[in-house]
């Protein structure tokens, strides 16, 4: 029986299409369930796609269940091609065996019969079918068909007959061919066949016998594996759902074990986000002595280092501030008498010899810049310290603009300069009013000493919540480089230059910071021998945000 | 109201540029000796009387001996702080009160305002703006015809500095009494805050107008039924304080 292997894989036109076919029939089922999800994935894909991203949890249980998936789906399709491999091969070799049986009855009957005419053969051949070869019931195990030999030659010709139904249709040309070469072997194909009107596969065994006078006939033993796919179905059932079960409980594990990380996690971050709002008592629970406790631990102490830098330079600044504000008591006492004792010699000088005289002049100009000194480096402390605050008021910058422009009369007259000032309509914004008169104060001073004489022009305008103060001279203007430098403090671009009013270098440090207080921008544009431009933009509502300037800095730019 | 000047000595009387009348006997409070000696010579070029005292503790003490028409007081000083000292010479008189700070700070100005002071200047000054602020404060035309007022349901006797709800007599401090006047007098008009500074103050340029603000609070609570809601002085909004109607 073992000499038969030739016969199961070389006749064998496709031993396994017709199980392996089924095989993938459960994967494809698996992918139909597959693309199911996939269907609902698309419909919420916004929804998951947000949540993939923001949640590390859903990431980490969602990858776990579909690398489950796909191994449980691998490893169940291997496990079943096996079995059914194994059972298939089971039924070929009981089949043969069966089959090998059976041929030998009928081959020993047909030894030992007597009859020559043809009706005679025929009520053996048909007595040998009924009573040996087809089983009883109506769902035989097998099926039997018997037909004449493709070699006879034999004038005595018997009816072809089958069981169930099955004749000479059912069995390939192959399987004829390969038993009608080879009689004395028994010849093995898996084959589907119909049966009751269903495709089912089935184990086809063909050999030869000998009928006396008739000449040869083969057999066909027909085994169809109905059991077979029974069994595999009930398999593949089963495995459907162990896998669909293991892949549910790998991803509520997934779930349990992320949530277990996530959740201090999380925590973190809540209090790690309250710290940064200013809370800076919040701490984490840190129990345990496990990562997650060294978590906690670990940020606990961050906080804790934090809170005391904090605390320290806020310790610092407030020195700072008690320091500039005892500063300011202590030095402006004394400049107060020193200013007093000044003006009364300043007002007796026409009693004075000359030399006296021109002294008292001198103290008292000096004197001028000392104060001013002093109060621009205290206001510089100021914003060093934080400690400056916007008084906010709405205000027509028009009208801070004709103040200043008032003020600086004198000095412009005898520049030999004319300063103009174009605006249209009402230039409104929320601003501290002193402050923006100061920086305008700057810029105009700064303009007309810088103008050679030349006309000051300032313009005004309001846009799409900016407003912007432009004012521009036409004298030395500035160097490359220097747009910039002209904010440092104490930087004085040429201190040999002419100076009526003995600047210090240090408003346009001031009228910056001043800016900055606004949420504003304050840029300066020069070219040596053309002019400067200042250009001042505040936002209209305290607070917001510039996006844009209504007025142009340099000539070139388009607003 | 005036009683803390009934037992006063003779009062000294100084003709000042605008041909008003200036009485002057100031105390300088003041811990900086240069600084009150300084104070002293320049107040006195103008005729005033000076007296000084150099700690917060003996400043109430000087004040009740002296009787001075003006308090100049520093706000930082040893012993009692300056806002303490400006707040027990409120509670007992309402002579004018003049700050020497070194502060411009909002914070500090307010403060100081509001423990009483009618008026502060900022170190460094010169002597002129310190004096125009001193003379403002001196000024009162004493010799004015006499004048009599209603605003609202008071009655202002201006020439005997008095303001009387019925039968009640109402105390105000000099600063305060000029204030009312000042709106009563108009009661038409809308008074901005830089006129009140001028007429009042004597301020000439721009002064501070948190000073209108807070004697603004200040008066109305004394003289308003309820001060949240003012019908005598009524505020105008973005523009200025005026007189309610009678
Ligand atoms: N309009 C301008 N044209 C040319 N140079 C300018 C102009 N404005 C400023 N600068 C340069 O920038 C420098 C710094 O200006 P800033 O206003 O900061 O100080 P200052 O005017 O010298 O002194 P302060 O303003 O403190 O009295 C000036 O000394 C000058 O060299
Ligand atoms: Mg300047």
């Amino acid at each position: 029986m073992s000499g038969t292997p030739t016969a199961t894989t070389g006749a064998g036109t496709s031993p396994s299409p017709t199980l392996s076919g089924h095989v993938r029939h459960i994967g494809g089922r698996a992918m139909l369930g597959l693309r199911a999800a996939g269907r609902g994935v698309v419909s919420a894909a916004r929804w998951l796609l947000r949540t993939w991203r923001r949640s590390l949890q859903f990431r980490v249980v969602s990858t776990t269940v579909v690398l489950g998936l796909v191994v449980v789906s691998l490893l169940g399709s291997y496990l079943y091609s096996e079995i059914a491999d194994g059972l298939r091969r089971d039924r070929v070799a009981t089949s043969e065996y069966e089959a090998r049986t059976l041929t030998a009855q009928a081959q020993e009957r047909w030894d030992n019969t007597t009859a020559t005419t043809v009706q005679e053969l025929n009520i053996i051949a048909l007595d040998l079918m009924r009573s040996t070869l087809t089983p009883a019931g109506p769902q035989p195990s097998r099926y039997v068909v018997m037909i004449r030999g493709a070699k006879n030659t034999s004038p005595t010709v018997l009816d072809p007959l089958g069981s169930g139904g099955l004749g000479l249709a059912s069995v390939s040309q192959e399987l004829r061919q390969a038993v009608a070469a080879d009689p004395s072997r028994q010849q093995t194909v898996v084959n589907d066949v119909l049966v009751d009107g269903a495709q089912v596969p089935a184990v086809f065994v063909g050999s030869g016998v000998e009928v006396p006078t008739a000449g040869r006939y083969d057999l066909y033993f027909i085994y169809p594996m109905t059991q077979e796919l029974r069994t595999m179905s009930l398999i593949s059932t089963a495995f459907t759902l162990a896998g669909l079960i293991l892949t549910v409980l790998l991803g509520a594990v997934a779930w349990v074990v992320t949530k277990q990380v996530v959740s201090p996690v999380r925590r973190a971050a809540e209090v790690a986000e309250r710290l940064a709002s200013g809370k800076l008592n919040e701490r984490m629970p840190a129990r345990g002595e496990d990562d997650l406790a060294l978590l906690g631990t670990s940020f606990n102490a961050m906080a804790d280092s934090l809170q005391a830098q904090i605390r320290q330079l806020e310790g610092l600044s407030r020195v700072q501030q008690r320091f500039v504000s005892d500063v300011s008591h202590e030095l402006r006492t004394p400049l107060t008498t020193i200013r007093m004792a000044g003006d009364l010699i300043y007002d007796a000088r026409a009693d004075f010899e000359p030399v006296m005289s021109r002294s008292a002049e001198l103290l008292q100009g000096e004197l001028d810049r000392f104060e001013s000194l002093l109060s621009d480096l205290l206001e510089i402390s100021r914003f060093d310290a934080g400690a400056a605050a916007l008084e906010l008021d709405r205000v027509d910058l028009r009208d801070t603009v004709a103040e200043v422009v008032a003020a600086a009369r004198p000095l412009a007259e005898r520049r030999g300069s004319t300063v103009q000032v174009l605006a249209r309509g009402p230039i409104e914004a929320e601003v501290d009013e002193r402050r923006v008169e100061r920086i305008l104060r700057n810029l105009v001073v700064n303009a007309i000493e810088h103008g050679d004489g030349k006309p000051v022009t300032i313009r005004l305008r309001a846009e799409d919540g900016a407003v912007a103060i432009v004012v521009e001279d036409h004298g030395v203007g500035l160097r490359a480089g220097e747009a910039s430098m002209v904010f440092t403090r104490f930087w004085r671009a040429d201190p040999a230059r002419a100076r009526t009013t003995g600047g210090t270098g240090l408003g346009l440090a001031i009228a910056l910071e001043d800016a900055r207080l606004h949420h504003g921008w304050l840029q300066a544009w020069g070219e040596p021998g053309v002019g400067s431009r200042f250009r001042l933009t505040l936002p209209q509502e305290a607070g917001h945000s510039l996006t844009s300037s209504p007025l142009a800095l340099s000539p070139g730019e388009r607003p | 109201m005036d009683h803390w000047r009934s037992d006063s000595a003779p009062v000294c009387r100084v003709a000042t540029e605008g041909g008003l009348t200036v009485k002057g006997r100031v105390l300088v409070v003041d811990d900086d000796l240069a600084l009150s000696e300084m104070l002293g010579i320049v107040l006195r070029n103008e005729g005033l009387e000076v007296s000084h005292v150099a700690d917060g503790s003996g400043a109430l003490a000087a004040f009740r001996e002296t009787r001075p028409d003006l308090v100049l007081l520093d706000v930082m000083l040893p012993g009692i702080d300056g806002l303490e000292v400006c707040r027990r010479i409120r509670a007992e008189s309402g002579v004018p009160i003049v700050m020497l700070t070194a502060r411009t700070d909002t914070i500090d100005v307010v403060v100081g305002l509001e423990s009483g002071a009618d008026d502060y200047v900022v170190k460094p000054f010169k002597p002129q703006e310190l004096i125009a602020r001193v003379r403002a404060r001196l000024r009162r035309d004493n010799d004015a015809e006499p004048e009599r007022l209603t605003i609202g349901d008071l009655a202002v006797d201006v020439a005997g500095h008095s303001v009387k709800r019925g039968e009640e007599s109402l105390n105000l401090t000099p600063l305060e009494f000029d204030l009312l006047v000042a709106l009563a007098r108009k009661p038409w008009q809308v008074f901005t805050r830089e006129v009140l500074l001028e007429q009042v103050w004597g301020y000439r340029h721009a002064g501070d107008t948190r000073l209108v603000n807070v004697h603004v609070q200040r008066l109305r609570s004394k003289i308003e039924k309820d001060p949240e809601r003012p019908e005598i002085v009524v505020t105008v909004r973005g523009v200025g304080y005026r007189a309610g109607p009678a």
